[in-house]
C-alpha cells in the first residue's frame, strides 16, 4: 500500500493558481525527487504536505488514513492538526534553527514538548527527559556531529546547522521526510556533507520528497523524480528514464539547462 | 554670608527631596509604559484596520509632538476648557498629571520598539516550530520570546536612559523634581538666593544614576549574548 496518496491537490493565492491538478502516490521507503523551474510550486507542495498551507481542494493521505480532504468542511482543533503534521517532517532551506538553543536542545526541544501530553510525564519526567537527550545526542553522532552538540547555531557552519535540522526533524520519527532546497542556502564546498547525510538516509530507507536543483543528486538518490512545470506534474518516472530519456519537450528544456548532468 | 561649605547641607537636603520625586516619576512611567507599551503595540499589529488606524495614529501624534506640549495639556487643558480640574490641588495633583503624561508618552515609543522586537523574527521560526508539532502558545515562550527580548534590550535601554532625564521636564507643570529643587536657590529658598551652583550640581545626580542604569543594561545584554 502506498504511503503517501495525493489527489488533486490545487491551491490558489488569490487569483493565481500554484498547484494545479497535484496527483501521486509513494511507497514506503522510497525516495522522491522533487524537480522544476523557479516558481513551478514545489515549494507550496511541501508546504500544503506538512499544513502550512491549506489546499483549496484534494485529499492527502497517508498509510490511508485521510489526513486532508478540501471537501470535508472541518474546523480541525490545533491539537488535531498537530497530530496530522507529525506524519511529516520538513527541512527547512535557511535551516531555521532556534538560535537560543544548542544543537543537542534543538534536536531534543520538540520531542519533549510533546512528552507533556503523556500521561507519564508527571511521574516519569526525568527518565523521559533523559531519554529524549539521549535520543537526540545519538542523532547528532548519525549525522556526524558528535563533537558539536553544545555548540550553538551561530557557531556552526550551514552545513553543521542544515545537519542539525535534519536531526531535529528526524526526533519526531515522521513517516515522511520533505526537504525544501536542502543545500541551496550553502556554499557549495558545505553541499557535499549535507547530501551525504540525506543520501545515508535513503539508503536506510527513509521515505522522503526532495526538493532540490542538484539534479545530479536527483538523478542517482531518489527512485522517482517528479518533474514540476506550472503547477503541473509535467513528467514523473524513473529518474534514468527521465533524465536520459524525456517525454515531454518542456521537460528537455528544463534539463537542457542544467548541461552536464 | 554663609560659604558653599556651609551652604551644602541645606542644598544637598533639597536635592534629595528632589530627586525622590524624580525617582518616583521615573519608576512608575517604567511601571505603567512596559504593559501599556505592549497592549499598543498589540493594537498596532491588530488584524482590525479600525483599531489598528486609531493606535497607530494616536503613536503618529504622541510620538510627533514635544512631551512637554502633551505635559502642559494634560495638566492645564481639563481644568481650563472644561472647567473640571481632575488633578489634586498640589504637588499630589501635579505628580499624577506628569505620570499620565509620561506614562502614555513612553508607551508610545516602547510599543514601537515592542513591534519591531515582534515583527522582526522571522517566519521561518514559527514555521519550524508548527512543523515539529509545537502549539502557538508553546511556540511564543519556548522559542520566540527570548528572541524578542535580546531584539528589545538595546533600543528600550536608550528609551530608559532618556526617560531619566526627561523627567525634568516635569519642571513645566512645577513638579518639585530634581531641576525645581536645584533652581528654587536662585530665586531664594532657605536663606539661600542667587545661587546657581546647586543647579550645576544636579547633574552629578544624573550622571550617577545614567551610570549605574547603563552599567546594569549593558550587564543585561550581556547576558543575552551567548546566541545571536
Ligand atoms: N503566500 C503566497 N502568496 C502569493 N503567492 C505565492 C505565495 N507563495 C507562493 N506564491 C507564488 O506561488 C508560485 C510558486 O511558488 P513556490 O515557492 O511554490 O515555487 P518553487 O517551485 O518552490 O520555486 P523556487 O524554485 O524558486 O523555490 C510563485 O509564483 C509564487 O510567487
Ligand atoms: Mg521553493
Amino acid at each position: 500500500m502506498a504511503i503517501l496518496e495525493v489527489e488533486h491537490i490545487r491551491k490558489t493565492f488569490g487569483k493565481t493558481e500554484v498547484l494545479r491538478d497535484i496527483s501521486f502516490q509513494m511507497e514506503k521507503g522510497t525516495t522522491l525527487s522533487l524537480i522544476g523551474s523557479s516558481g513551478s510550486g514545489k515549494t507550496t507542495l511541501l508546504r500544503c504536505l506538512n499544513f502550512l498551507e491549506t489546499p483549496t481542494s484534494g485529499i492527502i493521505r497517508v498509510n490511508g488514513e485521510t489526513l486532508f480532504d478540501a471537501s470535508v468542511v472541518s474546523r480541525s482543533r490545533e491539537k488535531e492538526i498537530r497530530r496530522k503534521r507529525l506524519h511529516f517532517g520538513l527541512v527547512f532551506q535557511s535551516f531555521n534553527l532556534f538560535p537560543q538553543y544548542t544543537a543537542l536542545q534543538n534536536v531534543a526541544l520538540a520531542g519533549e514538548l510533546l512528552a507533556h501530553e503523556r500521561e507519564d510525564w508527571r511521574q516519569n519526567r526525568k527518565s523521559i527527559r533523559q531519554e529524549m537527550q539521549e535520543k537526540a545526542s545519538h542523532l547528532l553522532d548519525q549525522m556526524g556531529l558528535s563533537d558539536r552538540k553544545e555548540n550553538y547555531p551561530h557557531q556552526l557552519s550551514g552545513g553543521q546547522c542544515q545537519r542539525v535540522a535534519i536531526a531535529r526533524a528526524l526526533a519526531l520519527e515522521p513517516d515522511i521526510l520533505c526537504f525544501d532546497e536542502p543545500t541551496s542556502a550553502l556554499d557549495p564546498e558545505l553541499t557535499g556533507e549535507v547530501l551525504r547525510v540525506i543520501r545515508s538516509l535513503a539508503e536506510r530507507h527513509m521515505t522522503m520528497i526532495i526538493v532540490t536543483h542538484e539534479m545530479a543528486f536527483a538523478r542517482d538518490v531518489a527512485d522517482t523524480v517528479i518533474f514540476m512545470d506550472q503547477g503541473e506534474i509535467c513528467e514523473m518516472g524513473d529518474p534514468k528514464d527521465v533524465f536520459q530519456n524525456p517525454q515531454k519537450e518542456r521537460t528537455r528544456q528544463f534539463l537542457a539547462g542544467y548541461a552536464g548532468v | 554670608m554663609q560659604t558653599i561649605l556651609q551652604q551644602m547641607p541645606i542644598v544637598i537636603g533639597a536635592l534629595n527631596t528632589g530627586f525622590v520625586q524624580t525617582l518616583r516619576l521615573f519608576f512608575v512611567t517604567l511601571l505603567g509604559a512596559f504593559p501599556l507599551g505592549l497592549v499598543i503595540a498589540m493594537g498596532s499589529m491588530s488584524r482590525l484596520h479600525v483599531l489598528r488606524g486609531i493606535t497607530r495614529t494616536l503613536v503618529w501624534i504622541i510620538r510627533g509632538s514635544p512631551l512637554m506640549i502633551q505635559l502642559l495639556i494634560i495638566y492645564y487643558f481639563p481644568g481650563l476648557v472644561f472647567h473640571a480640574p481632575i488633578w489634586g490641588g498640589g504637588e499630589s495633583g501635579r505628580f499624577q498629571a506628569a505620570a499620565v503624561a509620561f506614562i502614555i508618552n513612553y508607551a508610545c515609543y516602547f510599543s514601537e520598539i515592542y513591534r519591531g522586537g515582534i515583527q522582526g523574527i522571522p517566519v521561518g521560526q514559527e514555521e519550524a516550530g508548527l512543523v515539529l508539532g509545537m502549539t502557538h502558545s508553546q511556540i511564543f515562550f519556548k522559542v520566540k520570546l527570548l528572541q524578542m527580548i535580546k531584539a528589545i534590550v538595546p533600543p528600550m535601554s536608550n528609551e530608559i536612559i532618556t526617560l531619566v532625564k526627561d523627567t525634568s521636564l516635569a519642571r513645566i507643570i512645577a513638579l518639585q523634581e530634581i531641576i525645581w529643587a536645584g533652581q528654587s536657590f536662585m530665586k531664594g529658598s532657605q536663606g539661600i538666593s542667587g545661587a546657581i551652583w546647586p543647579l550645576f550640581f544636579t547633574a552629578v545626580y544624573y550622571l550617577v544614576s545614567i551610570g549605574i542604569l547603563t552599567i546594569l543594561l549593558q550587564r543585561l545584554e550581556k547576558r543575552l549574548s551567548y546566541f545571536r
